[in-house]
């Protein structure tokens, strides 16, 4: 095939584009993997809760998924904080997260899922949005708003959480118990109340990236469980507990399956994707920028 | 005398043995008559399986309410395939060996029906099947018989009208362009393409496929819109299907004809969700409101399954998998009326000589159990606006390609410039 620069081009872009949404889908799993240590497989599944949940609201009133799935990120920290809470009395107080936790997360994952399709029924769902049939277009290369405006409200989320984590006295503690709990409780924080919230976090920002979800693809209940390898994926990729690892792991995968589909054939992209993260781990085990 | 008493004994045994045998026949054929089968329920073809279930049991309720067939209720034993191959031959083995079902239909789809052919085959089985395109081909085998109406050469049959509307642009096509997702239905479908390309002269200048998950279509419209085909031929499933109009329209995908094989526009859900980005894409289907008058009965099913489907959420218009489903019953219904049992050597005889009377029209069978003749309907959407589903439930969005009786309209080409 020959190669043009606008070929090219709009590789670049839809990969970073494609990154974006990564990111978004595997910031909350940075959080409550990465630093948290909480094995949370059933974080695809409150992507796909904030995706129906943004798509009543569309469907009813007209609203934008998007702004809808902002204004109700306050409900998703609310059920974080509830979920944690059992998981902290139930598995991680008596040292039996590992194994049972996990079983307790492939439940939730699978009990939202089912709850979806009792509520919802099974078939595809989409959002109807302003800019989601817009593409704009700089010379040769295109701008598909469906892409472009979850990247930007994505780019926003991240950076967001990174700035959060690192200029606030709570968010200095989220990283401070990623180091080391018995430190921070010695300093009077209780690390329990931190992680609670902490994981609460995570889960609003799942319920944000539902609304870029549903944006930029139809959804049913299952859809979720596609998804689960690449927010982990990432999240390993960048470095657990690095939300700037998290991005540069996701605009890597994002890029990687934008130029493979692009330039070499589109069944090849998650051989390349999950190849360049076993190099990674191969030659830095700790991922892009983990410590 | 004791004579008299032998002789005595000896008649009240009798009448015993014979009122018992009876009562026997009388029990057995007051059993309920179970029909197995896997279907998707959950996962993504979950949508067309459930409708298949609604159109299913409807059946099942009107042939119980004429009293059952050889006088024995209908019941269905079934479930969820969750559309993962892997769990279609531990359900039927439960189904046979467990449940004792006295017969098994499959699942919907070719990606379910191929792992329960062994199955089948091992225990000798008659089995219909509901949209498996071209599965039958490797097994071979004579007591397999397929409701959806691909032809005798399902691969070929399938894009058929494609092809031929293809060639009767003018000037003819000299490029085509093959994109597919990675799974059983596509990769079949893409076969049947590839051989029409050959019969053609049409050059393959693109021909790849992609994951089932890909969220982003649009680099790989771009890579096919880079090698310039005149006519583009994807072969998906509804979330890629959905992908793929998409990034078309996003990318402005220039192509004189594109569409043909993808799954997903035939419904509700995809019609209305992706409304005028439908228009000018060419499409199989295999009922559109244009020809209804040409299947007087199935309004009256159509009126029951609409009814249904709302309150479960499923497809609202059934035109799709629902009236194959139903025919798929109505065949088996017939065959085991016909040869007045289950015996399954003569189920399978009986299904392939005989035509049957359907909801769909009259179905008859080739020797490999796929229909004896094609009926798959090439269309060009047209004229959607907006994303309301009642536009699709009156005849004037799609104008039919093929086939010949069907026809009612001609190709609009270039598709770029068609999209109205």
């Amino acid at each position: 095939m020959e190669v043009s620069w606008a070929l090219l081009a709009n590789a670049v872009i839809a990969g970073l584009l494609l990154g974006g949404f990564y990111a978004a889908m595997s910031v909350g799993i940075s959080i409550s993997f990465g630093m948290l240590d909480v094995v949370n497989i059933a974080h695809p599944a409150f992507i796909i809760l904030g995706s129906y949940i943004a798509y009543i609201v569309n469907d009813r009133f007209g609203f934008d998924p998007i702004v809808v799935s902002v204004a109700v990120s306050p409900l998703f920290f609310l059920l974080g904080m509830v979920l944690y809470r059992i998981y902290y009395i139930c598995f991680e107080r008596r040292g039996q997260e590992s194994l049972r936790g996990l079983a307790f997360f492939f439940g939730i994952l699978f009990i939202t899922e089912v709850a979806l399709v009792l509520i919802f029924g099974v078939d595809y769902r989409m959002v109807s949005t302003r800019y989601g049939d817009v593409t704009w277009r700089l010379g040769p290369v295109d701008f598909p708003m469906r892409l472009v405006v979850p990247f930007l409200v994505a780019m926003v989320m991240v950076i967001g959480v990174q700035l959060f984590l690192t200029h606030t006295f709570f968010g200095r503690a989220v990283l401070a118990v990623a180091q080391d709990q018995l430190a921070l409780r010695l300093m009077g924080v209780n690390p329990v109340r931190v992680k609670e919230r902490a994981f609460a976090l995570s889960i609003a920002t799942a319920g944000v990236a539902g609304a870029f979800l549903i944006v930029i693809q139809p959804v049913q209940p299952a859809i979720g469980r596609e998804f689960i390898g690449l927010v982990f994926a990432v999240c390993v990729l960048g470095g657990m507990g690095s939300i700037w690892g998290t991005l540069l792991g996701a605009f890597v995968l994002g890029l990687a399956e934008s130029f493979t589909s692009t330039f070499f054939g589109p069944s090849w992209a998650p051989a390349v994707s999950f190849g360049l993260l076993l190099a990674t781990l191969a030659f830095r085990p700790s991922g892009l920028l983990g410590r | 005398m004791p004579g008299n008493n032998v002789r005595t004994t000896l008649r009240r045994a009798l009448g015993a043995v014979f009122i018992g045998l009876a009562l026997t026949g009388t029990a057995l054929a007051q059993q309920p008559l179970k029909i197995g089968f896997g279907m998707s329920l959950t996962g993504p073809l979950a949508g067309n399986g459930k409708a298949a279930l609604i159109a299913m049991e409807i059946w099942r309720d009107d042939v119980n309410a004429k009293g059952g067939i050889l006088g024995r209720k209908v019941e269905f034993v079934y479930y969820d395939d969750q559309t993962s191959p892997a769990t279609v031959p531990s359900i039927y083995t439960k189904l046979l060996d467990v449940d004792k079902v006295d017969l098994v239909v499959s699942g919907y789809g070719t990606n379910v029906i191929a792992p329960a052919m062994p199955i089948m085959m091992q225990r000798n089985l008659t089995f219909m099947t509901l949209f498996g395109l071209n599965v039958n081909s490797k097994f071979n085998y004579d007591r397999y018989f397929q409701i959806m109406p691909a032809g005798p050469n399902p691969a070929i049959g399938w894009s058929q009208g494609f092809f031929d509307a293809a060639m009767g642009m003018n000037p003819k096509p000299k490029t085509v362009a093959l994109v597919g997702a990675d799974a059983e239905y596509p990769a079949m479908a893409l076969e049947g393409a590839r051989e029409h390309a050959k019969k053609t002269g049409l050059k393959i200048v693109y021909d790849k496929t992609y994951p089932p998950n890909t969220v982003d279509y649009s680099p790989i419209v771009r890579a096919i819109q880079a090698t310039n085909p005149e006519v583009v031929f994807v072969a998906s499933y509804p979330p890629d299907s959905a992908g793929m109009v998409r990034a078309a329209n996003e990318v402005g995908l220039k192509t004189r004809m594109f569409g043909g094989g993808l799954v997903g526009p035939q419904f509700a859900a995809l019609k209305t969700q992706l409304g005028p980005l439908l228009n000018g894409v060419v499409n199989y289907e295999f009922y559109v409101p244009d020809v209804g008058s040409r299947f007087p009965f199935l309004e009256q099913f159509l009126a029951k399954y609409q009814a249904r489907a709302v309150v479960e959420k499923v497809d609202p218009l059934g035109f799709y998998l629902p009236p194959y489903a139903y025919a798929m019953m109505q065949v088996l219904d017939q065959a085991i009326t016909g040869t007045k049992g289950l015996d399954q050597a003569k189920l399978a005889e009986y299904i392939h000589k005989n035509t049957f009377d359907t909801y769909v029209g009259k179905v008859a069978f080739a020797k490999n159990g796929e229909w004896a003749a094609p009926r798959v309907m090439m269309t060009q959407y047209h004229g959607i606006t907006g994303n309301d589903v009642e536009q699709f439930k009156k005849p004037g969005r799609l104008t039919v390609l093929s086939p010949k009786e069907y026809k009612t309209g001609d190709l609009k080409a270039p598709y770029h410039e068609n999209k109205k």
